[in-house]
């Protein structure tokens, strides 16, 4: 890890970990998805039929993961917005990592909740 | 990597030196965070908990959505941001851990060429979609082509 970081106790260590491994995964997830996409433009069977795998068990569980990935990555990137900007958040640093997790919870049931319906359920 | 030395530049909270570009590159990165987390979030609500969901997806229904100047745009803009600022993380990440300057070189080279390649071939896709092509099987086609034949 590169001497110019500056760490301030365990929970932002953790973060910052948190921060640039869903940064990675997003970025190759969207090089992959622009890619699926511009399937529309060779022909309407062509991205159907790609868009039918993502429709399975297996890959709904993979967009489950990137959703988690990407509810994480921007609530954390937030967190990190703030406690740059304001000494008030660099204070209450702890809370505010908890913070995340909670939205991160609260958002994430409900989804998971209609997402698995939608991929199990065979709606 | 060596011992800090009192001449080098101040620093900035997240660590990265306040040097130049690299300041610009760490305002971008906090500018564009928060557009990408009311666009990806907005993306994700309308593809995924809307209608029947991923269920739902197909080549009528992205014909539906950019039917729409408003998805259109909104696609746009999400696009060039998200790998501009995903093309910027990346390059930052090469400078921490890509220690041997070729392997560095190569590495902002290939990070380039993809974010490039991608948002023009994204655009372009957005901008010559055509939601009715003539040889394709109708059934497949969103309804309202029915009225452009
Ligand atoms: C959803 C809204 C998003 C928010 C609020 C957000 C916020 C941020 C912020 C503030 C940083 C700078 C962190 C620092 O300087 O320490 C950052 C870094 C990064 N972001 Fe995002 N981002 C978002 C979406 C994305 C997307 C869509 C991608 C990928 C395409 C991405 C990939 C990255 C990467 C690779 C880094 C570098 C990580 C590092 O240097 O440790 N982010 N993000
Ligand atoms: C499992 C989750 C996702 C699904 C099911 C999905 C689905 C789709 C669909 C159906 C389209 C076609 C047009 C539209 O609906 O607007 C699209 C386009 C797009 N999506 Fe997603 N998306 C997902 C996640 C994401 C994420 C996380 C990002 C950003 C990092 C993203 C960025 C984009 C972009 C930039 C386009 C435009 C592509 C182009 O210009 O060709 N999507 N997506």
């Amino acid at each position: 890890m590169s001497p110019t970081t500056l760490y301030r106790g365990h929970e932002g260590m953790w973060m910052w970990v948190v921060h640039r491994v869903t940064g990675v995964a997003i970025f190759f997830f969207l090089l992959v998805h622009v890619l699926d996409t511009s399937l529309v433009r060779v022909s309407p069977e062509a991205y159907n039929e790609v868009i039918g795998s993502y429709k399975t068990p297996l890959y709904g569980l993979v967009e489950a993961g990137l959703v988690a990935a990407i509810l994480l990555h921007a609530f954390n990137g937030i967190r990190i917005i703030a406690v740059d900007r304001s000494t008030w958040a660099l204070r209450h640093q702890r809370q505010l990592v908890w913070a995340v997790w909670i939205a991160f919870a609260v958002l994430m049931v409900p989804f998971l909740w209609r997402h698995l319906g939608h991929v199990f359920g065979g709606a | 990597m060596t011992a800090q030395s009192p001449t080098r530049p101040p620093r900035v909270p997240s660590g990265r030196t306040r040097h130049n570009a690299e300041k610009w590159s760490w305002v971008f990165m906090r500018v564009t965070g928060p557009v990408l987390l009311v666009l990806i979030l907005t993306h994700l609500f309308i593809n995924l908990m809307t209608g029947d969901g991923i269920s739902q997806i197909d080549f009528a229904f992205v014909a539906g959505k950019w039917a729409s100047p408003l998805w259109q745009v909104w696609d746009l803009v999400m696009l060039v941001l998200a790998l501009l600022h995903g093309g910027n993380g990346m390059r930052l990440l090469v400078n921490d851990y890509a220690q041997r300057p070729w392997l560095r070189k190569v590495l902002h080279g290939a990070l380039g060429v993809a974010v490039i390649g991608i948002i023009v071939l994204g655009s372009l896709v957005i901008f010559t979609f055509d939601a009715c092509p003539v040889d394709a099987d109708p059934s497949l086609l969103p309804s309202f082509c029915e009225d452009v034949r």
